[in-house]
This record gives C-alpha cells, structure tokens and sequence, in this order.
C-alpha cells in the first residue's frame, strides 16, 4: 500500500490524481484465524491494527454487520480528552489522548486531531470547589487542567449569556486545552488501511450471528456469510454487547440507551472550541464544515432503535439557548441516535470474559469515541498475552461482583443516570 | 412514544420517569446469598425486543406502571399498574 506524503500528493496531482488506490482491501472472510474481532467500528479497526502492529498477530479478521465506521464511529460527537478523576480512568484516558497525539503520523492518514481547547463551564463557587479538586488530580497525574475566572471566560467565549438576566450566570470554567476534537470517519478509514496493509482481513456485511464452541471454549463464529474458525474472539460491538453475549449465555452488567447528536445548518466560525454547559447536559464544538454539532443527555430507557424521542430535542435546545441565546434562530440540519451500552457504574470493560476464548471491549457508555486508540491498543494486549496491560487493569469485567466498580459521577447502579 | 396509563389515558413518555427492567425479582431482604444480590443489583437481560419494565407517572397519577415494550420499535403491548399489575 502506497504510503502517503508530500511527493505522492504532488506526484497525484500532476498525473490528474488517476493514480490513487484503494486505501484497505474489502476482504472475502477466509474459514480460520487466529483471533477474530467482531465490529468494525474504531474500538475493533483498532485493536486489530495494533495486534498487528505491536504483537505481531496478522492473522486477524474484523467482521463488520454494515459497512466500516458506519455504527457508533459515525454517530458521535468527535470530542476528545482526558480529564477524568477516579484512578482506573485517569491514566487510560490520559493514554488514549497521547496517542491521538501522534495518530496521524502513526498510521500515516490525516485523522485531522484539532486539539482547540475543551471549555467546561462552572455557575456556582460550588462547581469552582469541585472542579479545583479535579484539576488538582488531573494536574497530579500530569495532565493539563486550568480554572478560568469568569472575564477570562468572556474573552474567549464572548457569545455566551453575560447577562443581568441571564438564567445560570458564568462563574468560571475548568478547561483541558489539549482536548478538542477528530474527523471520526478518518479514525475508522486509517486504522483499517493501518491495519489492512499488515495483512488483516476487514470483511464487510458479515454479521456474527452465533457462536462455535467446543466444550466450554469458543472456537469461531457463525456469520451471513458462512463459519469461520478462531482461536480467539473479541467482541468489540458497542451498544450491542449484550445481544452478542446473550448468544453465549453471559448476562452483562449494563443496559442498551439512546443518546442523541445534532447538526446544525453550516455558519461562519463561531465556536472555537469545545464547550460544555455546567448546569445542564449540553455540549457544542463546530465542524470544519461549518456545522455547530452537540447534543445533551440519554433518552434515558433501553432501546436499540437508533433514534431518539422529542423531549430530549427539546431539552438539549433548551440547554443551548440557555446558554448561546444566539443560537435561537439556527435551524437543525442533521439529527440521529446512537446505541450506548451504559453499564453500571459508567466505566468500560476491556477484559477476558469468563469464557473460555472470548474477549470483551464494550460498556464504553457515551464516551468511546475519545477512547478509541487507547481501546484498541488495551484490547489488543489483553487478547495477545492473554492478560490486561496495567492500564485496562481496572476496566475488569468482574469488578461489579468484587465491589470495585469505577463511578465517575457516584450515580450508583442505574445505567442511565452515568 | 405515549405510554396509555391506566388511570390518566393516554400520555406523552415525558411524564413518566423510567424504573428499569420489571422482570427481575428482588432476593429476600433477609437473604444473605452474594450472587443472588449481584444479580440482582448489577446484571441485566437487556433484550433487544420485547422488553418489561416500570415508568412511575411522575407528572401525572403518581402510579407505578409496568409497561411491556419493544426496544428495536418502541412499540408499547400492554401497560399496567403495577401494583397486582391489573391489566387495562
């Protein structure tokens, strides 16, 4: 596969861009691998580029129901960072936004990382306390975390509702400037051309509808488009975990929610970073097209419909008026549902299951998307050497059972409030 | 999605608040078995299809209700009180 540069670039255009190729090969699935990764999204295109990359294990397929990219990859908001406080979570998200650091030049495909700065914002000296604290913890662990006062909020957020009347006035906000945001399809595009190109077979429109098992252990897939045999499975399906681990038997400690994501018509540059309301579950960044893309809360019952219902319309409208009163007139251009499969303490699991052969990357909640290198990359160890890296030593599957669950928000067991 | 209570008819889901999954029983409050009550906290069939579970009418009788609906098309079978879960 031709690497991508400079001269291939000016090489192209003088050749009136013929010349290019496909970036991944649509591969036809072969009857055995060695490990097999059910999903295409960015969790499983990463884990397989890294088993190949950093194990050695080229001998994979990834099997993907649709197309490439085209499940919860597409569907999210694109932000990233890493300011997370309860230990398990802080170093493995720490992690994950260092390699979307150097991920473009690691797998050699524009991932367009736009590090503009998340902004949280604070209404109260209450939420000033709480997020000093964070900070502090953050800074600790030697990741990058300033309080703004509320006139530094205002220079950089000059569209925000300064005023006498406005519902929840601006104290101040505790902001990551190394956060931001990433072209999340180019994430799914340069972990399969990564990963392709070190012989790993991306097979499309193969959905995994049961398993093989020899006693105990699990031995392959059964797929619309025939068996195929594996030493090892890792399922890496998001919100639909728990349809898969039904198929074995396994009872998951989550639940299957809808969160919604807008889009709206294309302005001029507005919003330079990324910025989330304190006082409601909003949060906004503008695409490079122009689109103001946010969204707010669950919709907060099991489903796997892929759309959401009209309160949560209105209530992340609300949000956002309350908090940009210029953003009244804009008119929706896009709006969707993504299938989150929420667990019980709003933490992911990267971990073996308890069945022989199989792997889990799943329970990633609303927040996969930021996690998505340091998934892979945790994923792929853990089914290589068959034990978790010290990073994902935390993200256990039976941490519920041993009362050492990871609540970032101490919401106790109810998947929908985390 | 409109969940049909069967004391107020027919309302909009935003009334209700959502109780979670209304088919698992909760161990005896005396009973002392780890498992039981890890199943019971933390684990869930989350089926994709019909699925039973409460909505409390927040906004409206105040009734807890066990409503019987399909997570793929939201499509709601049947609603109940769920006290002695008397169908309507």
């Amino acid at each position: 596969m031709a690497r991508y540069s400079l001269a291939s670039v000016l090489a192209n255009a003088i050749g009136g861009n013929k010349g290019w190729t496909r970036a991944w090969r649509d591969a036809e699935p072969k009857p055995e691998y060695d490990v097999v990764i059910v999903g295409g999204g960015g969790h499983g295109l990463a884990t397989a580029y890294y088993l190949a990359k950093e194990h050695g294990i080229t001998n994979v397929a990834v099997l993907e129901k649709g197309w490439l990219g085209g499940g919860n990859t597409g569907r999210n908001t694109t932000i990233i960072r890493s300011n997370y406080m309860i230990d398990g979570n802080t170093d493995f998200y720490e992690f994950s936004l260092k390699l979307w650091e150097g991920l473009s030049h690691d797998f050699n495909f524009n991932a367009m990382v736009s590090q503009r700065g998340q902004i949280n914002l604070l209404h109260s000296p209450a939420q000033w306390d709480a997020a000093a604290r964070r900070a502090n913890i953050m800074r600790l662990s030697g990741i990058d975390a300033e309080l703004i006062d509320r006139e530094e909020v205002r220079r950089h957020l000059p569209y925000l509702d300064f005023s006498e009347t406005a519902r929840f006035p601006v104290h101040g906000a505790i902001c990551q400037w190394r956060a931001g945001t990433v072209r999340h399809d180019a994430v799914a595009w340069g972990y399969a051309r990564g990963a392709s190109a070190r012989g790993v077979d991306i097979v499309q429109n193969c959905e995994v509808t049961g398993f093989s098992r020899e006693g105990d252990r699990i031995v392959g897939v059964e797929t619309t488009r025939g068996a195929i045999r594996a030493k090892k499975v890792g399922l890496a399906v998001a919100g639909h975990s728990g349809v898969l681990a039904q198929k074995v038997g396994l009872k998951l400690p989550l639940e299957s929610h809808l969160l919604q994501a807008f889009v709206s018509e294309p302005i001029k540059p507005l919003v330079d970073h990324v910025v989330t309301f304190g006082m409601g579950h909003f949060y906004i960044s503008q695409s490079d097209k122009g689109g103001l893309v946010f969204g707010g809360d669950l919709d907060g019952y099991n489903s796997y419909a892929q759309r959401g219902n009209l309160p949560v319309v209105r209530d992340v409208a609300t949000c956002g008026k309350t908090l940009m009163p210029c953003l009244s007139r804009i008119r929706l251009l896009r709006h969707w549902a993504g299938v989150m499969d929420m667990t019980m303490d709003g933490s992911p699991i990267i971990d073996r299951t308890p069945v022989p052969g199989l792997y889990l990357d799943g329970g990633w909640c609303y927040g996969g998307f930021k996690a998505t290198p340091a998934s892979g990359w945790c994923f792929a160890w853990t089914i290589a050497r068959d034990e978790p890296h010290e990073l994902n030593a935390k993200l256990r599957f039976d941490r519920f059972r041993r009362g050492v669950q990871i609540d970032e928000k101490g919401a106790g067991p109810t998947p929908g409030w985390h | 999605m409109r969940i049909d209570c069967p004391c107020c008819g027919p309302r909009d889901h935003d009334e209700f608040a959502y109780g979670g999954d209304a088919s698992r029983t909760m161990p005896d409050i005396a009973d002392t078995g780890m498992e039981r009550w890890f199943d019971h906290v933390f684990l869930r069939d989350n089926p994709r299809g019909p699925h039973k579970e409460f909505w409390h009418h927040a906004h409206g009788c105040r009734q807890w209700l066990v409503v019987e609906r399909d997570t793929v098309t939201h499509e709601i079978a049947r609603v109940a009180l769920a006290r002695g879960e008397v169908s309507r």
